[in-house]
């Protein structure tokens, strides 16, 4: 060892050229500068997208944007129609969604985390849902056609409602099991110490002290089915009229801006941008005051 | 143990201790129970999916795959067309999307100030958030007559000009088309893979960076030699993971890829995926007909893709998942 660090300053070989160390320098110097350029701009890229949406939203959309979007229903090109119906759907089956996902998600990630730590089976759910959170939502939308509309004759918001909570569950899943095992163990350990079955354990410390992240997954979760659109096609289909009758097919927000936005009418494609900026403004929200709460946590 | 609380248990210690292994035991069966549920939830998509398609395999065979034919009037389908269509256009998202990608993860580990990183990570992954149909409707509005009007004249002036590659970037520039729905889908993805790799980078051990940097490195230098080796296998995984998303996007691409079954060899012309094609013409099937079968038979190929391409994007980031 001390023998390599003596000998150095005398490396056998070439001698070292002043003027092609000094251009290889350069030119390594030169490489990184360009590299961290391509990587600013890479960067800009990708911002500029995010400000292009979001200007055409603003632009188009405030344009567009009055009262009658909120108290008027859908109607015919040309004769004032507002989007209340669709709000009220959307609202109406992202809520419901959400209640039936959550409660599943929540006991799923609690199984992960709390009783199948290195399990076979557990590994195996873990595995199922993480491919569940990537697969193509316009196929959980024509497995519900198969199960739910096909054997009740006819499509259904409740149809639509059933798809929505199948989304929801793997993303409360992740962070469910995410957060309580960020909990340490010598917590679970003081509270099993004092005599606590394990229920109450999960249900009264873990869960409480992994609530801000537990909502934080649930405001996520919202905001994924809210913006929606491929599963509620073939599930709840949409209508143009008021309707709040969960068995009978159900407007939504992103169905009526499909709808709409492929329409020639220019009265339907304002009223699609509307639409679009609603539910984008609403989405980027949910997702903002979501990093807000878990940045809180840490 | 037992022999302990079988010596001297008083009475009401036993039945509170009771109640809460009844408590215990309904909770941990629920919670066990959701579990299961979502293993059969998978499985039964799986199988609905195929049962339903049943009808077309059986009409069609496995030629069913590769015939480009789909013809309601003489009720001959075939997944040929759509088939090409998903895997053309995930994979030059990928390819659009992975150099930004890295690019935007370079910056936010190593190259942006501290300060700017969490705003700048946040408003990439917001990209993410943003609904598929609000792409469609920009990328329709916005990117269809950009492309229209300048980005493929150019192309077609430049590009489609070289020999070997040029018959790729020929056609009329109608603006929608399979190239432009990779380019809306390589934006979609774009968040996903450069998250993945973002956070990985972030795993390479302190020490190992300071090491090369103490020997002189720059800070490619250290990312080529370091950080890439040390990072590769998650890398992958989390394009693989956007390779998977691209696979199966349905608004989006149904606005701008133009919508017609054949296949044609530039990549301005216009064409669709199994997942666009399941959009437009589910409504116009009736309940029992072939066609509808052979919508269901796409959605059954559909997901083995996306299926083998998540489970190998999510073995190759197990890595990162025990971290």
């Amino acid at each position: 060892m001390s023998s390599i660090t003596l000998s150095a300053g005398a490396v056998p070989g070439p001698r070292k050229d002043p003027e092609v160390a000094l251009r290889l320098g350069r030119r390594r110097k030169t490489t990184d500068v360009v590299i961290r350029m391509l990587c600013v701009i890479a960067t800009l890229i990708g911002l500029i997208f995010l400000a292009s949406i979001l200007a055409t939203l603003f632009y188009r959309g405030f344009e567009a944007m009055n009262l009658r979007v909120f108290t008027h229903n859908m109607a015919p090109p040309g004769s004032e129609g507002g989007l209340l119906n669709a709000i009220v759907g959307s609202l109406i089956q992202a809520t419901l969604g959400t209640a039936i996902g959550t409660p599943i998600g929540m006991l799923v990630g609690t199984y992960l985390a709390e009783y199948a730590r290195g399990s076979r089976l557990g590994d195996v759910v873990r595995f199922v849902s993480d491919i569940l959170l990537s697969a193509p939502s316009i196929l959980i939308g024509l497995f519900v056609y198969q199960i739910l509309v096909l054997p009740f004759g006819g499509f259904s918001g409740w149809a639509g409602v059933v798809a929505l909570a199948i989304i929801v569950i793997p993303v409360v899943v992740r962070t469910t099991e995410d957060m309580l095992t960020l909990i340490p163990n010598t917590l679970r350990e003081a509270v099993i110490g004092l005599g606590s079955p394990k229920w109450k354990m999960i249900v009264f410390v873990c869960w409480k002290s992994a609530m801000s992240g537990i909502i934080t997954g649930i405001l996520l979760a919202v905001a994924r089915v809210a913006g929606e659109t491929a599963p509620l096609l073939f599930t709840s289909l949409g209508n143009n009229a008021w309707s709040t009758d969960l068995t009978k097919p159900m407007s939504s927000l992103p169905l009526a801006i499909y709808a709409f936005a492929g329409s020639p009418f220019e009265d339907w494609i304002a009223l699609a941008w509307a639409g679009a900026l609603l539910i984008t403004l609403s989405v980027l929200l949910l997702n903002i005051l979501a990093r807000t709460l878990l940045r809180g946590r840490k | 143990m037992s022999q302990a609380a079988t010596a001297s248990p008083p009475a009401p210690a036993r039945t509170a201790r009771g109640a809460g292994n009844t408590g215990d035991i309904i909770f941990e069966w629920a919670c066990r129970g959701a579990g299961v549920l979502v293993l059969i939830l998978l499985g039964a998509i799986i199988v609905e999916l195929f049962i339903a398609g049943l009808p077309a395999f059986r009409a069609f065979g496995v030629g069913f795959v590769w015939s480009t034919e789909w013809d309601p009037v003489q009720e001959v389908f075939g997944a040929g067309v759509s088939i090409y269509g998903t895997i053309v256009t995930a994979v030059l998202s990928v390819l659009l999307a992975v150099p930004l990608a890295f690019g935007v993860a370079f910056y936010l580990t190593e190259l942006a100030p501290p300060w700017l990183r969490r705003p700048v990570g946040t408003a990439v992954e917001l990209l993410a958030a943003v609904p598929s149909i609000i792409y469609g409707m920009w990328g329709f509005f916005v990117i269809v007559p950009a492309f229209a009007t300048y980005i493929q004249p150019t192309l077609i002036d430049t590009l489609g000009e070289l020999p070997a590659i040029g018959f790729l970037f020929q056609g009329a520039p109608f603006g929608t088309g399979i190239f432009t729905a990779s380019f809306i889908l390589a934006i979609m993805i774009l968040p996903f893979i450069a998250a993945t790799m973002r956070d990985v980078f972030e795993q390479v051990p302190p020490v190992y960076k300071e090491s090369a940097y103490g020997l002189g490195a720059t800070t490619w230098e250290v990312m080529r030699g370091v950080v890439i080796p040390y990072t590769r296998v998650s890398v992958v995984g989390g394009i693989m993971l956007g390779l998977g998303r691209a696979l199966g996007e349905t608004m989006a691409v149904t606005f701008v890829i133009g919508n017609a079954n054949r296949i044609t060899g530039s990549l301005f012309g216009p064409g669709n995926t199994i997942a666009s094609l399941v959009a437009l013409e589910f409504g116009e099937s009736e309940t029992g007909s072939l066609k509808l079968s052979s919508l269901l038979a796409l959605g059954f190929i559909l997901f083995v893709l996306s299926f083998i391409v998540l489970a190998t994007s999510r073995y190759l980031l197990r890595s990162r998942l025990k971290a």
